[in-house]
């Protein structure tokens, strides 16, 4: 009987795949490589090693946002299967680790891999292989390009947006101010530069009479700072990451200058920077924001707030609750799930981008009270707004209205 | 100078000496490893094919490094920079003078070649740790001047540059990657051949002479000077050659991807490869690409910290590196076969 049973196995198996493939087994569901009826594959690339090691809370934040959902029963009944690899920021490295994850892993999507290089590096591939590359962690603005690469997507206001929004200020309030910036040399500090100059327009090259950069692995500032006072310049443009933005803080007053100081958002922490700073030397510094500092006592009461705190009691005990990058990652997280539910049954890579591309009005908890989500098959920069802010006591005062500002790429 | 030349005497050999014949593989092994290296592409998903393409570039590099440390015993920590030479040049001729990829390899090789002879006029008067130092400097400085603002119109500043992939010439019926790959392979056996031709040859004696001693091989009649630049130009045109074949291979160029931890990755992976064997090169490179992957698989928040433990273990276990695994190997088949 031996050689029958074998037949009768053989023949079973075959109905069973043949109604496991047919389409109307499936409830009329459609997959791209990475989904199916019980699981969506998320790709991830972040620098848990290396010189931008501080980012990877990102990738953290994340994982522990969708165990979240998944506890909470997943996205219509699929579980996040969420892979996050490390590329040490270099990006031969995450080139190795997309191409793993596209076509070892063979995941739907590769979801908020950070770092201009890294996501320049990979764009190309991603577009040619039509897997999205969706809220890449990075404020460079050529994300912003629809037409050439249809298949990549940004997430945060631009640093070139957000240099243009304090050029019109500065036009405005100080149209013959003097200006000294201070950036530090890479891409980032070069794009607010950029955005500051073309904000300015025609009067860029009188208005700004001081330039100096900064390396990263520079031990102090200080010498740089003395050099802008010496410009006679009275507005500063103050471009840097946490640790040099509090040592600039502290100079500029030490050494009795007192311009308008415009300090860029991405250190506006208040728990790393300006804390650390000295509150008497942060008053009446202008920036600009679009998340909720977990630092700013204003929000203590707030809804969303309390849901993060909640959100980082059960999943995440161990997070700084200082970091204002475990407010990004939750936040983009919740991007994220916003797109797949949107998505519904049909979990293929062109209705993912589709469904990216159609964000209308999307608000979250972290987000400022009037800042919104907007995306559309011409616009992949989704959040573009942000509001002046300018420190007073112990915490940000939000003036003016919430400004929108694009730059394509 | 009589101060230097005592101290040069009485310092113990700073790399250990390899006699020649040990420094390659044996024919019957070399053609099996070759026939490896050709047949499994066929067999394997492009992803890997592009991880085996990276192991040859890399392996080409810590080979490069291996002439120069293992050969004529000189260090460097500035391996990197030469790397990123080969890259950008091979990424500003094929993307801004539309030069075909092939013809920039030659290009780059030449170049480097010049630089790493440049560079090794100074360094003659250093040796040892300072020489190490000196080509470390080298190393933190290439990635900030490949920032340079005058620079940037063929460079592409901090944003890099994008490299097209090639596809397979004539019709061939092959994927890019599968086309990258065994270009990549005769690049790589070529260099490989010529290698070992060249540590066998005169200049290879005249290298290992001053590796061993430098007063006994200047009494030999041999130019110090001379044979210490080249070895510093061979092993910078081989490693810009590698350098340009990543970059085809990695279809992108930044300054981020060329900075120190690149040069003590060669760094390591020659020493895990074993100093002065050439077929270790393979060895050391599939130890700097994998191991990371390994570590990270185990612990994703302390991959670092697994990956020291990981490097001390192998360099406590075989000191000598793959060529010790190696060794004891043929040593254990010798035992066999006599039986």
């Amino acid at each position: 009987m031996p050689a029958f049973e074998w037949r009768w196995a053989a023949f079973s198996a075959a109905v069973a795949i043949a109604v496991a493939m047919s389409p109307g087994a499936l409830a009329q569901s459609k997959y791209d490589t990475g989904a199916s009826d019980t699981e969506i594959k998320i790709g991830n690339i972040m620098p848990y090693s290396g010189p931008a090691s501080a980012y990877g809370v990102i990738g953290r934040t994340e994982a522990a946002y969708f165990n979240k959902i998944n506890a909470e029963g997943g996205i219509n009944g699929r579980k996040i299967n969420f892979i996050s690899y490390d590329d040490g920021y270099s990006p031969p490295k995450t080139v190795e680790q997309a191409r793993k994850l596209v076509e070892s892993d063979e995941v739907l999507l590769i979801f908020n891999s950070l770092g201009t290089p890294p996501n320049s590096a990979i764009q190309k591939y991603m577009n040619a292989k039509k897997v999205p590359q969706l809220f890449v962690a990075t404020g460079a603005t050529k994300w912003n390009d629809p037409k050439d690469f249809p298949w990549t997507m940004g997430w945060q206001p631009n640093y070139q947006s957000e240099s243009r929004i304090y050029a019109k200020y500065m036009l405005k309030n100080h149209p013959s101010g003097k200006i000294a910036v201070l950036y530090q040399n890479d891409d980032y500090g070069k794009d607010y530069l950029k955005g500051l100059k073309d904000g300015l327009g025609a009067k860029a090259s009188s208005m700004i009479v001081a330039e100096e950069s900064y390396e990263t692995t520079e031990p102090t500032i200080d010498s740089h700072i003395v050099t802008l006072k010496a410009s006679g310049a009275d507005i500063f443009f103050n471009v840097t990451t946490p640790k040099f933005a509090a040592q600039a803080i502290r100079k500029v007053a030490e050494i009795g200058w007192k311009p308008v100081h415009f300090l860029n958002n991405v250190s506006v922490s208040i728990g790393s920077v300006m804390k650390p700073a000295g509150f008497e030397n942060d008053q009446g510094i202008i920036s600009s924001a679009y998340l909720k500092d977990p630092t700013d006592p204003q929000w203590k009461d707030d809804a969303g707030m309390k849901e993060w705190n909640a959100f980082l009691d059960k999943y995440f005990p161990d997070a700084n609750r200082s970091d204002i990058n475990v407010v990004y990652g939750y936040t983009v997280a919740q991007g994220l799930v916003h797109v797949l539910k949107a998505c519904g049954n049909d979990l293929t890579r062109a209705n993912v981008m589709k469904q990216a591309a159609n964000i209308r009005d999307l608000e979250l908890g972290m987000f400022l009270p009037g800042v919104k989500v907007n995306t559309s098959p011409t616009d992949f920069a989704p959040i573009s707004q942000l509001q002046l802010e300018r420190f007073k006591g112990d915490s940000w005062e939000r003036f003016g209205d919430v400004i929108s500002s694009d730059v394509g790429g | 100078m009589s101060a230097a030349v005592e101290e040069v005497v009485t310092e113990a050999p700073a790399v250990e000496a390899v006699p020649k014949r040990a420094m390659t593989l044996g024919t019957g092994t070399s053609l099996t490893v070759l026939a490896l290296l050709v047949v499994a592409p066929l067999f394997v998903k492009n992803f890997i094919i592009f991880q085996m393409t990276m192991l040859l570039v890399y392996g080409l590099a810590v080979l490069a490094l291996n002439i120069l440390t293992g050969g004529s015993g000189q260090f460097s920590l500035g391996q990197s920079a030469f790397y990123a030479i080969g890259a950008y040049t091979s990424a500003i001729l094929m993307e801004q003078y539309n030069v075909n990829y092939v013809l920039t390899l030659p290009v780059s090789g030449a170049l480097c070649f010049a630089a790493g002879f440049l560079f090794g006029q100074p360094a003659l008067r250093l040796s040892g740790v300072y020489l190490a130092l000196a080509t470390f400097a080298l190393a933190t400085a290439m990635p900030q001047l490949l920032k340079l603002n005058f620079l940037e119109p063929w460079t592409g500043g901090v944003q890099g540059l994008v490299v097209t992939k090639p596809d397979a010439p004539f019709g061939l019926p092959m994927s890019q990657d599968m086309w990258l790959y065994y270009f990549t392979l005769v690049i790589t056996i070529a260099i490989y051949i010529a290698s070992v031709n060249l540590l066998r040859s005169r200049s290879g004696r005249a290298f290992m002479a001053i590796r061993d001693n430098e007063i006994a091989a200047s009494a030999m009649g041999i130019d110090v000077a001379l044979y210490k630049t080249l070895a510093f130009g061979v092993s910078a045109g081989i490693t810009g050659v590698a350098g340009s074949l990543g970059a085809i291979v990695v279809q992108f160029v930044a300054p981020d991807s060329y900075t120190i931890t690149l040069a003590i990755a060669l760094f390591l992976g020659m020493v895990v490869g074993g100093v002065g064997w050439l077929p270790g090169s393979i060895v050391g490179s599939a130890f700097i690409i994998f191991v990371p992957n390994i570590a990270e698989s185990i612990s994703k928040g302390l991959s670092g910290a697994v990956f020291g433990v990981l490097l001390f273990l192998v360099i406590f276990a075989v000191p000598h590196g793959a060529r010790q695994v190696a060794i004891v190997c043929q040593q254990a088949l010798a035992k066999y076969k006599r039986r």
